[in-house]
């Protein structure tokens, strides 16, 4: 499948998960997206040889994805992207931060724990980011920004533009198509016909969104994009997932809950 | 360029949140100022373009290699630098939503480093100048290359300061940043190659579509050439006195080589002729050190930093009436 294709694939496959009538879909939206972004801060947060302390920040990942029944694979290919920066940003620090450090038994360079603890932080803010967009809409995003108060240009923008990508992806792909058609063996488009082919399909797109200004005028705007979607009202056990998971986020920043688990458990057996 | 969340330290994440916030703020602000409906559509639909030609390949001849167009400093060209930027926050929020480039948390610098830098920048300092006399097929290239360079060089510099300021790498600033800055000076041209082959396009077909090419010209200056200079003087006489307070003890990067190279940063040299320049230099230098003679007092640095910032003002005012003196004699 092609990139144009796989990212069209990808957005129509989010917007099914995301629309699904699942408990953790049916979550007020401003409460995911505060918990994501909270999550991330405290996830980064933590310090760069803490590795134990970190690894309990999993638990929200585990919990999140059983509750939401998604799938660990989709979420995996997602790193694709951030796991080649974020391992060119660590790749140094074995080399450079050389004191040695016990865990437990084990003896490791500094530098491998805090490459480790990166690429950790990096694998559990896009898990989160996945958990969020996975069973949260745009459309519904979009009104928990408003909720934050964020300007309704902006908001009316990031949803026009989240409509019309899967249509130009669409138009960039038959142009594409029929272009290796015509000039098959070759890589990519020629740079003779950089500005024409390009240019041709801005004149569209500028000349398709005077149509959508026309006929969304028609249709009663008059510069405010009032829809955003159906009310959601904040019900208890929204409330409730929100302070469960903030109460335990703090308690994983505070405490090394592992090592007092472990503690526990191995003075149980002792 | 996009930054993962595993990148930046949440002290750097909210400082970039608050800079991209308050110049969204301002952007909004001149936006519903234009007041011009039609903008939102249109903002939507090429932030969808952005969004969908960034997936087009374009062969780099003779490299074996492709690269992108550059969003920033397009739709700033076509948009304006306001609503360019808006629609730049949108595209970067959805890539960074469903295909996780680039993190939430680091959507601040983000927004700062491919946002920003390409549409303030790469729009009001060189677009808007250079289409002043009216756009030509050259000047397109020259501003759509500048823009790409200059814009993608702030940003990879942007990138190596906040990944420097989170703690995050051991890499040593100087590998980071020599490393970072010319990969981004090779992508910058590209894409700047690209872009400007798309505007001049445009600018063929239809020129009326491009950003400050023909308003420019009606407008007058905002700041006459006296307005600057009294301007740069105050601006001088704030950093040189205010700021030099504040100016490090320590040895600066040449200074400091010097030591590690020499054992001290001052270097003494023997001989007639240095001691001649030195009695001069002696002689005129009212500020030796930055500070009143026989003094070691903070007052006595903020007032070298305004004579300083002073002197240059003065300096710049002489060579442009200089320059213009010559050009007139040169015209006449």
């Amino acid at each position: 499948m092609s990139k144009i294709n796989n990212a069209i694939y990808e957005i129509h496959h989010i917007d099914q998960i995301a629309s699904r009538d699942q408990w953790m879909n049916q979550i007020h939206p401003l409460v995911k997206l505060c918990l994501t972004i909270i999550y991330i801060a405290v996830t980064v947060s933590f310090s760069k040889y803490d590795i134990v302390g970190l690894s309990a920040m999993a638990v929200y990942l585990f919990i999140a994805f059983h509750l939401a029944e998604l799938s660990f694979r989709d979420a995996l290919r997602r790193l694709r992207v951030v796991l080649p920066i974020v391992c060119v940003v660590g790749i140094a620090n074995p080399f450079f931060d050389r004191v040695p450090v016990a865990i437990g038994v084990f003896h490791v360079n500094a530098g491998v724990l805090s490459m480790l603890t990166l690429m950790m932080k990096g694998v559990f803010a896009v898990l989160a980011s996945y958990i969020l967009i996975a069973t949260t809409t745009i459309e519904k995003i979009c009104y928990a920004l408003r909720l934050l108060h964020i300007p309704t240009i902006l908001v009316t923008q990031i949803l026009l533009t989240y409509r019309y990508i899967t249509l130009l992806l669409g138009e960039v792909n038959r142009i594409t198509q029929a272009y290796a058609l015509r000039a098959p063996n070759q890589k990519g488009i020629h740079f003779k016909v950089w500005g024409s082919l390009t240019g041709q399909l801005l004149l569209r797109s500028i000349d398709r969104a005077n149509d959508v200004y026309d006929s969304m005028t028609l249709r009663g705007y008059h510069g405010e994009f009032r829809y955003v979607g159906e009310k959601y009202r904040l019900r208890s056990q929204d409330a409730l997932y929100f302070i469960v998971w903030i109460a335990l986020f703090a308690l994983f920043r505070k405490i090394p809950i592992l090592i007092v688990i472990g503690n526990l458990v191995g003075g149980l057996f002792a | 360029m996009h930054m993962a969340d595993a990148l930046v330290a949440p002290a750097v994440a909210g400082t970039m949140y608050v800079c991209s916030a308050a110049a969204a703020a301002y952007s909004v602000k001149k936006v519903r100022e234009e007041n011009d409906p039609k903008k939102i559509p249109v903002m939507g639909v090429m932030g969808a373009f952005v969004f969908a030609t960034q997936m087009i390949n374009f062969t780099i001849p003779g490299t074996g290699s492709s690269g992108h167009l550059c969003g920033g400093m397009l739709l700033s060209a076509l948009l304006g630098p306001y609503a360019g930027f808006l629609t730049m926050i949108g595209v970067l929020l959805i890539q960074c939503l469903l295909f996780a480039d680039g993190g939430l948390l680091a959507f601040g610098c983000n927004v700062w480093n491919m946002a920003f830098y390409g549409c303030f920048i790469g729009a009001l300092l060189i677009w808007r100048p250079l289409m002043r006399r009216g756009a030509t097929k050259g000047r397109i290239i020259l501003a759509s290359i500048l823009g790409c360079v200059l814009t993608l060089q702030l940003g990879a510099f942007s990138v190596t300061l906040e990944t420097m300021a989170s703690g995050i790498t051991e890499l040593p600033f100087a590998i980071f940043v020599s490393t970072m800055q010319p990969i981004h000076l090779a992508i910058g041209f590209v894409e700047g190659l690209i872009t400007a082959a798309v505007l001049v396009f445009v600018h063929e077909a239809r020129p009326e579509l491009l950003y400050g090419v023909d308003d420019v010209q009606k407008m007058p200056s905002k700041f006459s050439f006296k307005k600057t200079i009294a301007i740069l003087a105050v601006v001088a006489a704030l950093i040189g006195g205010c700021l030099s307070l504040f100016a490090s003890s320590y040895p600066d990067g040449l200074e400091w080589s010097m030591e590690r190279i020499a054992g001290t940063t001052e270097l003494e040299a023997e001989g007639g002729i240095y001691e001649a320049a030195s009695n001069v230099q002696e002689a005129t230098s009212l500020l030796p050190d930055y500070a009143f003679k026989d003094s070691e007092s903070a007052f006595g640095t903020t007032f070298s930093g305004i004579v300083g910032g002073l002197v240059v003002v003065v300096l710049c005012i002489g060579s442009c009436y200089i320059f213009k003196f010559f050009r007139k004699k040169k015209t006449a």
